[in-house]
């Protein structure tokens, strides 16, 4: 019994860690590359799953809400990009927060005034049932297909990265951005891709996620923290730090939700643990993210040396 | 800033004098809503000016002010359910414990610099507000509606609106007073010279951990006393003023205002609340439109509104 729990829970970290990897990827790559605060990050996530949601209200298929959601929210992103925060890369930080705060508001505002609050949007039929993975263990196919999907794409994302002409480039400019321009990289074409493969996986969680969660202007308000913490804990800059920020951040919430109230109620009296068990848990990754960035000042994987 | 008290005195005299006058004014209108609405962009002032501190003098960008804010409002609110109104014991509290964990935070926080630095005080206000959050004994996330305002004696009503007002503009003043006064002491110079040029303060000699652990300690303290205020304001304090958006809305007017200037997060707050005012008479998308004014603040007044001076910017994320 306990083993399938542990189980269970172990495949929804690995599912909430890889779709905060989509997002973190994207965002740690912003910030590396560009040393930019894009606060307005969590509001793609949002717009995506808007995107996503409509195209499948429009089409019937909730595969091609989030194909054509994909390609939509990375258009936005990329034009974002060629038209305001290409102007916020050579200002401070400061700046770059308060005008991607303004974008925050716009966007859920536009987001709003097109679609209204909220839109439903549920996964398709044949995913709506659970699969016996093991005896005794049922698990929902579409959290598979998160799982599925998230693995996929790091997979890809990793390959892009690592393996590629394009890759080395952004890698290059994620270490040491003078240099990397001074050796003649096309920062200005490198960086509106970058954003514009940021905003696609952003497109990705926000779609994938709507179902579980909710479609709903102000979703990418908590979301995005998590990411930050993400790439705080990972290393700015380093993809491979977003994936293992991503994986532990997921695993440690995951874990965390489930396990202290079993461990508090050991210690503790009922009524106390009841209380107490659900509060440290979700405090538990901004005390990791603390523990780490005191121990580590540059996260676990500094992508600058 | 520092010509501030001889060559726009009078400026300064006029806005106390236009702030006198205001709820006077108001009531011969018998437009009496507005004075408790001047309290709210008042006290958002107040806590966005205590921001500044750290954030404009500092050099710090501390993403997470709400989170003393909102534990002042707190401290304030519980006692105030509790049986406790008395308003010397409340504020008092409110702004010691919020001291106490500005203390906390900041003494881990300030070991790490530039994005760091933004990133950890952003997750310690993250675990603050999820900590008041899951408190069920005090309304949980729900808040916190209270039936009575801080009793000080004195023959202070804080329950009359005008009273009111009067009570947070003396503690505002009192407070830029009091800061005024503190940047130009000899600790607010170290503080300017570590901001300008921190590798310097230190080889001359400063402790400059701790000057800047102090400095980030009072600004939690007043952040605690605006909390206070607040949930006198509205009778009512709910997790979501510790949100990091509140954090995010404090540092927008403390940028809008002009950072590193004594009352810049007072006209940044007054600016932003009325904005918001105004433009939601006529439309609930309101947010759409202040979103683009403070876009075009960015981009066509990049040193807030008060654009005059903070000299040798830099980047924040350089070692």
């Amino acid at each position: 019994m306990t083993g399938i729990l542990l189980l269970e829970q172990t495949l929804n970290g690995l599912q909430f860690g890889l779709m905060l990897f989509l997002l973190a990827s994207g965002l740690t790559l912003v910030f590396g590359i560009m040393d930019m605060i894009n606060l307005a990050h969590g509001a793609l996530y949002m717009v995506g799953a808007f995107f996503a949601a409509w195209f499948t209200s429009l089409t019937g298929a909730f595969v091609w809400g989030v194909l054509l959601a994909v390609p939509a929210t990375a258009v936005v992103g990329m034009l974002l990009e060629a038209t305001l925060l290409r102007t916020l890369y050579a200002r401070d930080h400061l700046s770059q927060v308060l005008a991607t705060f303004a974008l925050i508001l716009i966007l859920n505002e536009s987001v709003r005034m097109i679609w209204g609050s909220d839109l439903a949007l549920s996964p398709p039929d044949a995913l709506a049932g659970p699969v016996e993975l093991i005896p005794g263990l049922y698990y929902p196919s579409y959290r598979l297909l998160i799982i599925g999907v998230g693995l996929a794409l790091a997979a890809l994302l990793y390959l892009l990265v690592v393996r590629t002409r394009v890759g080395a480039l952004v890698r290059a400019g994620a270490s040491n951005r003078e240099m990397a321009l001074a050796m003649g990289v096309n920062i200005k074409w490198l960086f509106t891709a970058v954003f514009g493969l940021g905003a696609a996986m952003c497109a990705v969680a926000g779609a994938m996620l709507g179902p579980l969660l909710a479609v709903q202007v102000g979703m990418g308000e908590s979301i995005l923290i998590l990411a930050f913490v993400v790439i705080v804990i990972g290393g700015i800059g380093s993809i491979w730090g977003a994936f293992v920020g991503s994986l532990l951040v997921g695993f440690v919430d995951t874990f965390g939700r489930t396990l202290l109230p079993f461990l508090f109620r050991e210690f503790l009296p009922p009524q106390w643990a009841a209380a107490a068990a659900p509060a440290v848990a979700s405090i538990l990754i901004y005390l990791l993210m603390a523990v780490v960035l005191f121990l580590r000042p540059q996260g676990l994987f500094a992508a600058r040396s | 800033m520092k010509h501030m008290q001889t060559s726009r005195a009078w400026a300064w005299w006029l806005a106390a004098g236009v702030a006198v006058a205001f709820p006077f004014a108001m009531q011969a209108l018998d437009e009496t809503f507005y004075i408790s609405m001047a309290s709210r962009m008042l006290i958002y002032g107040l806590a966005a000016v205590s921001l500044n501190l750290v954030l404009g003098y500092g050099g710090l960008v501390s993403f997470g002010h709400a989170a003393f804010v909102g534990i002042g409002a707190y401290t304030v609110g519980i006692l105030i359910t509790e049986g406790v109104p008395n308003g010397w014991i409340g504020f008092a509290l409110a702004m010691a414990i919020a001291a106490a964990f500005a203390a906390v935070i900041g003494a881990v926080s300030l070991r790490t610099r530039g994005v760091y630095f933004i990133m950890i005080t952003l997750a310690f206000a993250q675990m603050v507000f999820y900590l008041v959050n899951s408190v069920k004994a005090y309304g949980g996330d729900e808040g916190l509606n209270l039936s009575e305002r801080s009793a000080f004696g004195l023959g202070l009503d804080l329950k009359d609106d005008t009273t009111f007002y009067f009570f947070v503009l003396a503690l505002l003043a009192a407070c830029l007073f009091g800061i005024h006064r503190l940047m130009h002491s000899r600790f607010g110079r170290v503080i300017l010279a570590i901001r300008d040029d921190e590798v310097r303060a230190e080889s001359i000699g400063y402790p400059v951990y701790r000057y800047k652990l102090i400095l980030f300690v009072m600004a939690g303290a007043l952040g605690g006393l605006a909390g206070a205020l607040m949930v006198n304001q509205q009778n009512y304090v709910s997790p979501n003023l510790l949100h990091w958006t509140q954090s995010g809305l404090l540092m927008v007017m403390v940028i809008l205002g002009g950072v590193g200037t004594l009352a810049g997060g007072l006209w940044g707050a007054i600016v932003l609340l009325t904005l918001e005012d105004v433009i939601s008479e006529y439309t609930i998308h309101w947010q759409f439109y202040v979103g683009w004014v403070l876009l075009a603040v960015v981009l066509l007044a990049p040193k807030g509104l008060a654009g005059l001076r903070w000299p040798r910017r830099r980047k924040d994320g350089r070692p």
